[in-house]
């Protein structure tokens, strides 16, 4: 079963290491570790990039690779976050609302921005996607919570069902936008369901991965409460654990680091369920070794699809949500038959 | 001691529990019966400090319940539910690790290893410690929670007592477990702790309280001894059944049969 191994981290971090190098390296330009020197050395020195290597290094490949990487991280982290929340281990971020909720948002200012009066657009300018995002998602996440909410207490089945609802009016609500959308990316209504990393640049890592390192630091502070969370809520209240204190808190949490993603990268399903999975099945459930473990390898798995989606049909690209779902699912039936044996009553207590 | 003063309790337009007062003595091992309905899983989760819209009040010792905070609670105060429901595989020595996380902040000290080594030599569980808990058999796993719950209340408070209650703790038990499970509760009694379990089966509770309490629709309706109060009178009353009582050749105490 899964002892503590003293190498289990090290190995993560060595192939996270190389699957970023990996990722940097190869596409559909690839690009040598001398470029790489060079371009980073011109880059300090002020200088323009000196080759076309080198500015596709700098400006394209670089950027996507941390957006990517930060993305698999905090969908990973947000799996573990929600799936310890509902004591249920096929909780997605996607499945209380927080990502079409958010898509929503992000679609809304994609679409209909350029009919804003000027002023508001340069203020906010680039924070105008992930505000909008976090908004609709905080909005869906939240109604999600108060409808499923009776005496006090949120009960998980009520909490899942109404997820499908509230997503569902979301996702026709993306439609919508793509549907009356101009911009031809827009109009793509698979741009915001399955996701690209196709556009990303340093100012989107950069508001990213910020509010990606906040939430991490916050979130792995809970490690201790959401492992007793797993008893379920009166044996973690019987531990002094605040649980619908707690229960406030990782909601905003996951809906602040899944939502800024969302906004820049549309919808990538199946990451938050797959990287938990198979990283209990090595190191169990204590979630202090479980949220750092999915960090690193929600980065890697999503490098390595990304990679596969620039990878496959180049020079074309594959939206890489398609990836991880055609990974993902079949990947994730086989563990739910393998978990389900293990439970004592045929069936997950939701 | 744990005193409730006049305790009731409504779930809308239902009143569950009807002034409700009673002592618990440490140093005595206390049973709540009833039927199905009656008001002991409230009245356990009140006094537990699960539940606060209620009206009366709760003493630990001296102190009012509301007084005091969850954390400062869960030191000295354990509870073992029915069968707690864990879907994610955890080891058995990391899921009675969880019973110290009241008295640690991020990492367990020397103290709480020790003290959890202790409780799983204790519970005769050392050879399952690696063990997957979703692997093991229901009674396996209620001794694993038992043990976490030890572990909870180890050490004795330097004032006042441990609280532990059992939410009928006997139900994916075998007949030996219960045994085994009921002495082991009882062996703790004599260390300054107040031990209160909700039970069903009248005659392991005749066997093993000290004291109990039968409720009845939200109320209080008869506490004592077993020798002094079991009667079939009362077993009629609350339970609306009809019983003999025997003495029990063995042990001496009253033997309930189902006429």
């Amino acid at each position: 079963m899964f002892r503590q191994n003293k190498f289990f981290f090290p190995v993560l971090i060595t192939l996270l290491v190389v699957v970023t190098l990996c990722a940097i390296a190869f596409g559909a330009v690839s690009i040598r570790p001398v470029e790489m020197f060079s371009s980073i050395k011109h880059f300090f020195a002020g200088q323009k990039p000196a080759n076309i290597y080198e500015a596709v290094f700098i400006q394209l490949r670089l950027p996507r690779v941390l957006l990517c990487g930060i993305t698999g991280a905090i969908l990973a982290v947000s799996g573990v976050l929600m799936q310890g929340l509902f004591r249920n281990p096929i909780v997605e971020p996607g499945l209380i609302g927080t990502s079409s909720g958010a898509a929503f948002g992000a679609s809304v200012v994609f679409v209909l921005a350029a009919k804003w009066p000027p002023a508001l657009k340069s203020d906010l300018g680039p924070f105008m996607t992930p505000l909008f995002a976090f908004a609709g998602a905080l909005l869906a996440t939240y109604m999600v919570y108060m409808l499923a909410k009776n005496a006090k207490r949120v009960s998980i089945i009520s909490l899942l069902l109404i997820g499908i609802a509230i997503n569902a009016v979301g996702l026709s609500g993306t439609g919508f936008m793509s549907y009356i959308a101009r911009d031809p990316q827009a109009r793509s209504i698979t741009f915001w369901n399955l996701g690209t990393f196709s556009g990303a640049s340093w100012l989107q890592a950069g508001i990213v991965g910020t509010v990606a390192a906040i939430m991490f630091i916050v979130s792995f502070r809970y490690s201790k409460q959401l492992n007793a969370l797993l008893l379920g809520e009166e044996e973690a209240s019987y531990l002094g654990v605040d649980t619908d204190k707690l229960k406030r808190r990782i909601m905003i949490l996951n809906t602040a680091m899944v939502s800024v993603a969302t906004a820049f990268v549309g919808v990538i399903s199946f990451m938050g369920l797959i990287v938990p999975h198979i990283l209990r099945l090595l190191i169990g459930s204590d979630n202090k070794r479980l949220l750092p473990a999915s960090m690193i390898a929600g980065a890697t798995l999503l490098l390595l699809a990304d990679m596969c989606a620039r990878l496959l049909l180049a020079p074309a690209e594959i939206p890489i949500g398609i990836i991880t779902s055609l990974v993902g699912a079949p990947v994730f039936i086989i563990l739910l038959k393998r978990f389900n044996l293990l439970q004592h009553k045929g069936g997950y207590d939701a | 001691m744990l005193k409730t003063e006049n305790i009731s309790f409504n779930i809308g337009r239902k009143q569950i529990l009807k002034n409700v007062t009673a002592e618990f003595k440490p140093g005595e091992f206390n049973m709540i019966l009833g039927p199905n309905g009656s008001g002991k899983s409230s009245f356990l989760k009140i006094f537990s400090g699960e539940l606060d819209k209620y009206q009366g009040t709760v003493f630990y010792h001296d102190k009012i319940i509301k007084t005091l905070n969850k954390e400062e609670l869960a030191k000295k105060r354990a509870v073992l539910s029915q069968q707690p429901e864990l879907s994610f595989p955890l080891l058995v020595e990391e899921v009675v690790m969880m019973g110290r996380y009241p008295h640690f902040s991020f990492s367990p000290n020397k103290k709480d290893i020790q003290i959890c080594n202790e409780v799983i030599q204790r519970m005769n569980l050392t050879a399952f410690k690696e063990r997957n808990y979703l692997t093991l058999s229901g009674g396996e796993k209620q001794r694993v929670q038992f043990a976490r719950v030890l572990s909870q209340i180890w050490e004795q408070p330097e004032t006042g007592y441990r609280y532990l209650f059992l939410d009928e703790p006997l139900n994916s038990l075998d007949i030996s477990y219960q045994h085994e499970f009921l002495q082991e509760a009882a062996a703790l009694v004599k260390h300054n702790t107040v031990l209160i379990a909700v039970l069903h089966d009248i005659n392991l509770a005749a066997q093993y309280a000290d004291k109990l309490f039968f409720l009845k629709e939200g109320q209080l309706v008869s506490h004592g001894s077993p020798t002094d109060i079991l009667t079939s009178g009362l077993i009629r009353d609350v339970f609306n059944v009809e019983t003999t009582i025997l003495d029990n050749p063995v042990t001496g105490k009253p033997l309930i049969i189902y006429n």
